[in-house]
């Protein structure tokens, strides 16, 4: 039997034609990656393939590797198989990986969101034969709001908190989500600050967004200069002796997972924003019909229930396990510590 | 004013109760109380609610978060049937999303499409409208949902189908509710803790009658706070000379008080809740006990003259009505520990010895086998090492451990350091198997994070298989969990639903506070407060405890 174009290994997603792993969460020769996140994006591949844009975010991720940055849409063969990088609209640089090789064509979303966010190149369908598609909202229950409307409640939150004299602490993963949400806080509210792992990332995308200015918390900073201001921290610190020292304080988390009532009060979180860089129900079902493709595949999230119904709409469904999911990895969690050492 | 282009559903902001009436004044009152852990805040958020409010909604707000809704117009069933209909998605992936989303009202209000409109009705409106649904045809009860969730926005949506569901679970008792009363009112708390017991419907009652008439019998009820004990932190050694101490054995049941004045009885919980009527058998005290006196104490089942264990007393708590084969199966006695009040005076100020000389001298005039009164029995230790003996017989006499009160002790107010403390036995626990896991809710809901455990059992065939004893979801950390969570998704044996078996392979050490023998369980056996103590990475499965083990434990 003919071997698929894509096969789901124990290391990732593997061409055998073109002997080249897609996303692999093992160390390998030769990997396409879609995204900067630590969960696509792994240490100790030989080389590196990506878009030009993610070349500075894996690099100051990952350190010394061996990467070659393409642009959108660029045609490249390895061993007569045709790849090319496609927006995904997850975050800065991140694709969609296109494979086609012998009149069939084969595309992996990676992580993905159909909405423009102003930062990422926006999301683009791309006709295939199967489509390999992440699912991490796929129920019913996701339905995003427009992100001009949430990013009007974050900046009256903030406004809010500020009246009372209050830190506004705001949630969100240090690639992507912070940016996104740095992009559209209000300055004329108050100042920016930054905890150094969203610092950091930030600086290595300053060349390729323009972003309000922030400062980065040194222990220099006394927690009265930051009152009615806000404060960009990622997911892990909730709950740190470094936010603890901030009070007076007010904590909102920014994430898809907000939709829950439960998510927020589990994480004793004050306000919950919901925001995510991730297809909300509606998406995912409408940008798998634009891909015209017949064979879906659901790599992590709600996969088993979204194939499923995919099924019963007349696809031909179905799920891989893959180690994706998982962005904010301990790697990042271990640079926050070291962070916070460095800082108390 | 340029209207946003987009209707807000789920985090738009909450405005502050003061600014709406009605039915919207009430779903945001429900949201802020939904989004903060802060007690302060919400009853704040109460307060103003009540000073704003219309008299009727206040009345039916009150119902409402004291556990008086009326019953349910439509069944879970056809709600599930009619979401998922007008969803437009199939009634699995309706009940795969409820799973997830761990409530009924919420998973629809979710799922249904979503409205860019607000209602003007009252919140007393919608209640006389689902009154009067109950009594309505299907048809007329889908049209009614249906004409609401197309109207009403997010939040108003699930508030709409949570009081057809059932009870709001937003983190506030009665007794919160109580003091924003008392706050927007002026009226003493406790006095209108005494008003909103008993059985009263919101659907006649005003808002007058229940709360604004003076009424004298109100003051009568009227409880002491009660005095709280720390957890002794050192060795009781640290206490000083054993001779000024007084112990006795920490029951467990529920703190008490029970009230007798002018011929009649109040029973406070800890929890400053009147449950008078949940304790019928107390109403012996009347005429027994002379007016004027107060008494602390615990409330405990008992049965076939023996204390029973918690898990007994749980068949009573959360009954409104107490049937007569109930108060027979678990009946309950008042193991007295102090006196506040005698005479009508209040003598908390007495040192503690002279109190329990008080409480002791009446225990004795009135002692009669069938008054279900009982003392606890203080207990003088020559020695510490004497006293950490008789804390070892905890288990078997189903205490918690011992309490240590200084014999010259008033009776404070409040959790106070110093004169009394609780010394309570460490927490029992054993070695079981992982064997089945099940999704977390929200933010840990695409993780699984739901264990049940499982210990070794000898079945009819003399084979050795696994058997359920416990459930827990907490004792790990969020790096642990992950870790069990990945191993879980490549280890999975089965999936029923939300709840996946899976090759059981992981010993966790459970720690549990209490034991006692069920039926409803599997095992046999009931674990209180069960938690993840650690992961015992060092451990096989075969090296993991047996349900004989676990019986062995029972007193």
């Amino acid at each position: 039997m003919k071997k698929p174009l894509l096969e789901f290994t124990d290391k990732g997603i593997y061409c055998n034609a073109a002997k080249v792993y897609l996303d692999p969460w093992k160390p390998v020769d030769k990997a396409i990656i879609s995204h900067g996140h630590a969960d696509h994006s792994r240490w100790g591949h030989k080389q590196y393939i990506t878009h030009h844009r993610n070349v500075p975010i894996i690099s100051h991720r990952l350190g010394e590797i061996n990467v070659s940055g393409k642009e959108w849409g660029e045609t490249f063969s390895i061993n007569n198989v045709k790849f090319s990088l496609h927006p995904a609209g997850h975050i800065i640089g991140s694709s969609q990986i296109r494979v086609e090789h012998k009149g069939e064509v084969w595309v992996f979303t990676g992580d993905y969101k159909t909405e423009n966010d102003g930062i990422s190149t926006p999301y683009e369908p791309i006709k295939c034969n199967t489509f390999i598609t992440e699912c991490t909202f796929g129920l019913p229950a996701f339905k995003w709001t427009p992100q001009q409307e949430v990013f009007e409640n974050i900046n009256q939150w903030w406004a809010e908190n500020k009246s009372e004299g209050k830190t506004s602490i705001l949630f969100g993963y240090s690639l992507g989500k912070a940016q996104r949400l740095l992009k559209y806080l209000d300055t004329n509210i108050g100042k920016i600050y930054t905890h150094g792992a969203i610092e950091n990332m930030t600086q290595v995308l300053r060349p390729l967004v323009d972003f309000p200015e922030t400062t980065l918390i040194t222990k220099e900073i006394k927690k009265e200069e930051l009152l009615g201001n806000i404060v960009l921290a990622p997911p892990s610190a909730h709950g740190s002796t470094w936010i603890r020292k901030m009070v007076p304080y007010v904590t909102a988390s920014a994430s898809g997972w907000m939709t829950f009532r439960g998510a927020r009060r589990r994480r004793a979180i004050d306000k919950g924003f919901v925001l995510s860089d991730h297809c909300d129900w509606q998406g995912l079902l409408s940008s798998i019909e634009a891909t015209g493709a017949e064979k879906i595949i659901c790599t992590h999230g709600y996969t088993e229930i979204f194939s499923r119904y995919l099924r019963e709409q007349g696809y031909d469904a179905r799920t891989e396990e893959t180690q994706y999911g998982d962005e904010e990895d301990n790697a990042t969690t271990d640079e926050i510590a070291t962070l916070e050492k460095q800082a108390s | 004013m340029k209207q946003s282009q987009y209707t807000s559903e789920i985090d738009s902001p909450a405005t502050t109760a003061s600014n709406e009436l009605g039915m919207r004044g009430f779903a945001s009152l429900i949201k802020t109380l939904d989004s903060t852990n802060k007690t302060n805040v919400k009853v704040q958020a109460l307060t103003d609610y009540f000073l704003v409010a219309s008299d009727k909604d206040k009345v039916w707000t009150i119902a409402i978060l004291s556990h008086r809704r009326p019953p349910r117009p439509v069944n879970t069933t056809l709600l599930r049937e009619w979401a998922s209909e007008l969803a437009n998605i199939p009634l699995w992936l309706f009940e795969e999303s409820y799973h997830i989303v761990g409530d009924l009202a919420e998973t629809i209000a979710l799922i249904v499409p979503s409205s860019k409109t607000s209602t003007e009705k009252t919140l007393t409106q919608f209640l006389e409208e689902m009154i009067a649904l109950k009594k309505k045809s299907e048809i007329d009860k889908k049209t009614y949902l249906f004409e609401n969730w197309k109207v009403l926005d997010y939040y108003e949506r699930f508030v709409f189908t949570k009081l057809i569901t059932g009870g709001f679970r937003i983190g506030v008792s009665q007794k919160l509710m109580t003091r924003a009363l008392a706050k927007a009112t002026e009226i003493d708390e406790d006095i209108l803790a005494y008003k909103l017991m008993g059985n009263w419907d919101p659907n006649k009652i005003t808002f007058q009658e229940l709360i604004l008439e003076e009424n004298e019998s109100d003051y009568l009820s009227k409880p002491y706070p009660f005095y709280l004990a720390y957890a002794i932190e050192n060795e009781p050694q640290d206490l000083g000379d054993v001779s000024h101490w007084s112990a006795e054995h920490k029951w467990d049941g529920i703190r008490s008080q029970v009230i007798l004045r002018n011929d009649e009885l109040f029973v406070w919980s800890r929890g400053e809740e009147l449950v008078t009527d949940k304790y019928p058998e107390f109403n012996l005290f009347i005429q027994k006990i002379p007016n004027g006196t107060v008494i602390d104490g615990e409330i405990l089942p008992y049965i076939d003259r023996q204390i029973g264990t918690f898990n007994d007393l749980q068949t009573r708590i959360g009954r409104k009505t107490v049937s007569k084969a109930l108060l027979k199966k678990v009946p309950v006695i008042l193991k007295a520990y102090d006196i506040l009040e005698w005479e009508g005076k209040d003598i908390r100020n007495k040192p503690f010895t002279e109190r329990r000389a008080v409480l002791e001298k009446l225990f004795k005039e009135i002692n009669h086998t069938d008054l279900p009164f009982h003392l606890s029995e203080t207990i003088h230790f020559n020695s510490w090492e004497e006293a950490a003996k008789e804390r070892e017989r905890s288990r078997e006499m189903f205490s918690e451990g011992l309490m240590l009160k200084h014999k010259d002790s008033p009776y404070l107010v409040g959790r106070k350091k110093g004169d009394w403390w609780k010394w309570k036995v460490d927490p029992l626990t054993i070695d079981a198997v992982l064997t089945y896991a099940m999704r977390g809710h929200g933010r840990r809901s695409n993780l699984f994070t739901d264990y049940t455990f499982a210990l070794w059992n000898e079945n009819d065939e003399g084979e050795k298989e696994l058997v359920t004893f416990a459930k827990a979801y907490s004792g790990l950390t969020d790096a642990e969990f992950r870790k069990v969570d990945a191993w879980i998704k490549k280890n999975t044996l089965e999936r029923f639903g939300p709840v996946r078996s899976v090759t059981p392979h992981h010993v966790f050490e459970i720690a549990f506070e209490g034991i006692a023998l069920s039926k409803r369980h599997k095992s046999g056996v009931a674990t209180r407060f069960p938690r993840i103590l650690r992961w015992r990475k060092d451990k096989s499965i075969h090296e993991a405890n047996s349900l004989e083990d676990l019986k062995l434990m029972i007193p």
